[in-house]
This record gives structure tokens, sequence and C-alpha cells, in this order.
């Protein structure tokens, strides 16, 4: 590990490890596994579909992240989300079924930011805390039943639909990347966001209203968990407690991976993308690789330690 | 010095028996100054006098227990740093308040980003280039405007923070200690360019801990003590000898 450090501080590989990586499995994979149907259209664009609830969480923790703190209630977010956005769509109109969900999840979002942002609780603290009690609401919401989505222009719209022959769900991931990335690196926001996890104190002595910018950006990752929500909804056409459940360890790995800092002050949206795409195809091809499910957990944990090994190491630290 | 012209110049800043303590601990008791515009005040001191307390006070960082401040002839609260930059105010704190990962000319418009554009994109041509122009005028020897600050040495990095101040700066610029990390060409540079804040009508208030700067620079000294203003001389009028023993107390 000392070694492969080293290795990827002299050709300074921090920066483009996501890509390396990224070319580095597909490449595996599709020489490993070409005869297993790793190449066909119809799998890579499954694992496209696969990965755009985790992207779009991706982006809100890329937010997140760049401006200082964590967000662990993600998961429990898309679990509420989804399961509010079924419940409402049983019996009202579209628009209240999509409303439902991102209000739920920015609502979430704005809970963990007034106990973040101006009651200064860690951020790693308050949102592991608000995982569990998410979670649970979730399990109560509708007694651990799962509930079905049976609104056709919902599914459409963030499933099964499609727009010129381009999925829904890689719509949805397009746009929010595409818009992701406009406020993070084009906008005021997004400078304040990198000043307030970088120096919080020079931020505040130049007229960054830190407070709002940590406010915000539990918002924007409460916002992106509802979408992710809306989505897992609309292509599984139900909704259930267990949604987003297991999305912690790939979120974090993918953005970290895809070149954000831990610590604030850094971030990229394309390089959380592509962290996100290469999780997915990662899990993609050890499940045709025919591993158990204990073994695929086992590679995918050692693959992840590797990229953020690399991935943390910096050349002036 | 000559306070027989009929116009005289109105203080920019007073301090009117200012007191600040942190809990139980007194950091300054009853301190008061004037300054007016172009002039050069050091305030000297031993390390925890509270020359640094007494400027983020100033600088609405800190609010003073009791005291007041009066800017421009008006008395003033600031709430917090951001308004009293919005009044002209600028400051280069000892620790320098650079934000590590981002660029130098992010760091030059911290909290003052330009935008362009209906979508109010961020115009980093616009302050790429005014950054470019800016340190080249005050010849702070960078690589680039686009360098991360982590990337560079601690006197270039002393050399933005000090060029984001003068650059901003209205009315009164508070250095902490601004040569600190300096070697003695670029301390010559940070001097003249002090000197010259003179000429924009400017007034300063500068912390420093060498005596030879402070003869050199400042129009004024206050010296403070453990908290308590020993005095305030004319520097023409006075001594290192003098200002050493009011610093000291022996
Ligand atoms: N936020 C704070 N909370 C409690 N005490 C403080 C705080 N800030 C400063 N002090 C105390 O106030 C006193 C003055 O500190 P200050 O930083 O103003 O000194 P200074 O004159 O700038 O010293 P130096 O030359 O070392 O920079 C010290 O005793 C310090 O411990
Ligand atoms: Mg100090």
């Amino acid at each position: 590990m000392q070694k492969l450090a080293q290795l990827s501080q002299k050709l300074n590989l921090t920066q483009y490890v996501v890509y390396i990586g990224f070319l580095l499995i597909f490449v595996f994979f599709a020489i490993t596994l070409g005869d297993d149907g790793f190449l066909t259209q119809r799998n890579l664009v499954n694992i496209a579909l696969q990965t755009a609830p985790t992207t779009i969480m991706a982006i809100g923790l890329v937010f997140v992240l760049a401006a200082g703190e964590i967000d662990l209630s993600f998961g429990s977010i898309v679990a509420v989300s989804a399961l509010a956005s079924a419940v409402v769509l049983g019996e009202q109109p579209l628009f209240f079924g999509i409303l439902a969900g991102l209000g739920v999840g920015v609502a979430i979002g704005f809970f963990n930011g007034i106990l973040v942002a101006y009651l200064r609780l860690p951020s790693f603290l308050v949102t592991l805390a608000t995982m569990g009690l998410f979670a649970g609401i979730a399990r109560t919401m509708t007694d651990l039943r799962s509930v079905p989505v049976l609104n056709s222009t919902f599914t459409d719209l963030f499933g099964s639909g499609s727009l010129f022959g381009v999925p829904s769900l890689v719509l949805w991931t397009i746009g929010a990347v595409a818009l992701g990335h406009f406020v993070f690196r084009e906008t005021k926001f997004g400078a304040h966001v990198l000043a307030t996890g970088d120096n919080p104190r020079a931020a505040q002595v130049s007229g960054i209203k830190v407070p709002r910018v940590r406010m915000l950006v539990m918002m924007v990752c409460g916002a992106c968990a509802g979408l992710a929500g809306l989505l897992y909804a609309g292509r599984l056409q139900s909704a259930r407690y267990t949604l987003g459940e297991s999305d912690l360890m790939t979120v974090i790995a993918a953005v970290i991976i895809g070149g954000t800092a831990l610590n604030g002050g850094k971030g990229t949206i394309i390089g959380a993308l592509v962290g996100s795409l290469m999780m997915g195809m990662l899990n993609n091809g050890l499940i045709l690789m025919g591993l158990s499910v204990s073994d695929q957990m086992i590679v995918r944990g050692l693959i992840i330690l590797i990229a953020v090994a690399i991935s943390l190491r910096d050349v002036n630290r | 010095m000559n306070s027989q012209t009929v116009d005289v110049p109105q203080d920019v800043l007073r301090l009117e028996n200012i007191h600040k303590s942190f809990g139980g601990v007194v950091a300054i008791e009853d301190f008061s100054l004037d300054l007016k515009a172009g002039e050069i005040v050091a305030l000297v001191g031993d390390n925890g006098a509270g020359k640094s307390t007494l400027i983020k006070i100033i600088s609405g960082v800190y609010t003073p227990t009791t005291g007041t401040i009066s800017f421009d002839g008006d008395e003033v609260n600031f709430k917090d740093a951001t308004q009293a930059r919005a009044s002209g105010i600028e400051v280069v704190y000892q620790d320098l308040a650079l934000a590590d990962e981002q660029a130098v000319y992010m760091n030059m418009f911290l909290g003052r980003e330009q935008t362009r554009g209906p979508l109010f994109q961020l115009d980093r041509k616009k302050m790429i280039a005014e950054t470019e122009q800016l340190v080249e005028d005050l010849d702070v020897r960078i690589p680039s405007a686009r360098t991360t600050i982590r990337n560079l040495s601690g006197g270039q990095r002393q050399g933005v923070a000090i060029a984001r101040a003068t650059h901003w700066a209205k009315k009164l610029v508070l250095l902490d200690e601004p040569t600190a990390a300096l070697g003695v060409a670029e301390t010559a540079k940070v001097e003249k360019l002090v000197a010259s804040l003179k000429e924009r009508d400017l007034a300063v208030l500068i912390i420093s801990h060498s005596l030879d700067q402070v003869f050199r620079l400042s129009d004024r000294i206050c010296v403070l003590r453990r908290g308590q203003q020993i005095g305030i001389r004319e520097t023409v009028k006075t001594d290192k000898n003098e200002i050493v023993s009011m610093i000291t107390g022996v």
C-alpha cells in the first residue's frame, strides 16, 4: 500500500485515479467477461440505469463534503422519500407524488442543516443519528410493507420511459450532473462552498455566510437523495424501506475516489459521476463473474480500499 | 504633525475606553485611540499583550465588552467582519485567512467573486486578469494567479494576503504582523507598499515586533502591555529605548 501510494505520488496519479481506475476495471472485465455478456449493449445500458440513483446521491454528497461536512443519512432519506412519494401517488395525482418525495428530502436536509449549521453540532454525529432515526421512520411508515407504484406516468418519468431512445434514468443522470457541475463550478455558491470547507474562518471574515452555506449543502444533499428515491420507486415500480440502505459505502467511495476531499475545500461532480459509474461497473462485473454475495463484498471492499488509498495520498501532505 | 491647518482631517477611527474580556480573562483594558486618514499608527507589545484582539475588535470579529467605536464620525457596532468590510476596513490577519486549496485569484476575490452573463457565472477570466495585474503592480512574485495557495511559500502567501487587503481597502487597513514570514527584500517591498497607502489617504494600524520597522513606517506608536494601554508617542519625538521600556515595564 505504501509503495502504491509512492508510485501514485510520483506520477501525480491522484487527480486521474478515478479515470484510470474506471479504464482498468472496464478493460479487465471486457477481457475476462467478454464472453459472459459484459460488453453487450444491454448490459452496459443496465449499468447506466442502475447507477442513476447513486450518481445523484453522489452529486449531493460532493457539495456536503466540499463544504467540510458529511451526510451519512442520505440512504435513509432515499427510503423515506420513495415511500412518501409512493403513498401519496396511491391517492393523489402525479405532481403531488413528486412533490412529496422531493419535499421530504429537502425537509430532512433542512432538519440536518439546522442542527449542523446553527447549533454547530458535528455533522458526522448529527447524520449518524438521523440516519438511524429516518431508517426507523421508513420502517414504521408502512409497517415494513412495500408500496406499489401504479401511476404509469410516474414510472415512465422516473423509471422505464425514454425520450428519443434515451432512457429517462440516463436523462436524469445527465441533467443532474450538468446542473450540479454548473452550480458547483460556475456559481458564487459553489465558490462559497469550497471556501467554507477549506477555511471557514477565512470564509467568514471574507463576508461569506458560512452557516447559510452549511445549511444549503445539507438541503442540496437531501434534495438529491429525494430525487434518488423517486428514481428507485420509478424503476422498481414500488417503494420499500430497504431502498438506499446499502448505498452508503458505494456513494462515499464513488465521491472520494472521484477526487472530492473528505475534509473539505475540494470537489468534483464529474469525478463523482465517473466514480459512481466505476462502482456500478464493479458491482455488475463481480456478479457476472459468478462470485457469491459475500465474495463480492470482500473484493469490492478491497478495491475501494486501494482506490481510496491512492486518492487520499496527496503530493504535498 | 501639522495641527495648525484649518481643515483638520477627520478621525477615520476613534476608539474610546475599549474593554474586552474573554470569560474571566481581561484581554484589553480601557483602550483609546484616534486614527486619521493618511496616518500610520504602530501597535507594539509583547506576546499576549492584546494586539490581535484589538484588531479583531476593530474589524468586527469580536465585539468589545464595553467602550465605543466610531468610524468616519459615526458610532458603529459591527456585528461581524462583513459589516466592517463593507465600511471599507480591510485586514491582514496574523493567520492570513487564506483558503489553502483554492487558487490565488479566488482568494483575492474571496466573498467578492465577479460574475457575468444572465446565469451569473463566475468570471474567472476577469478575476485572473485583475489578480495578475495586482500582483505585478505589488511585485508579489507568484508563479501564476491560478496557483493553489498551498503551493506558495510563506512569504508569497503573506504577499497575497497583503495584496488583497490593500487592494480592497477604502478607509482603513489593519495589518497584524504583515512581514513576519518575509525575507529582507520582501519586507522592504511591503514597507514601501504600506507607506504608499498614505498617499491613498488610508489610515493604517500595523502590528509589528520589529522596532526598526515601526520607526521606519509609523507616525505614532501605541504601546500595550498585558492588555493595558501604556501610552502613545509621536515617532519623531521618541526613541527605541523609551518604547522598549514601555513594552517591558522596566
Ligand atoms: N478567543 C479568545 N478566548 C480567550 N482568550 C483569548 C482569546 N483571544 C485572545 N485571548 C487572550 O487574550 C490575550 C491577548 O491575546 P492576543 O492574541 O491579542 O495577543 P497578541 O498581542 O496579538 O500576541 P502575539 O504578539 O503573540 O500575537 C492572551 O492572553 C490570549 O490568551
Ligand atoms: Mg497577535
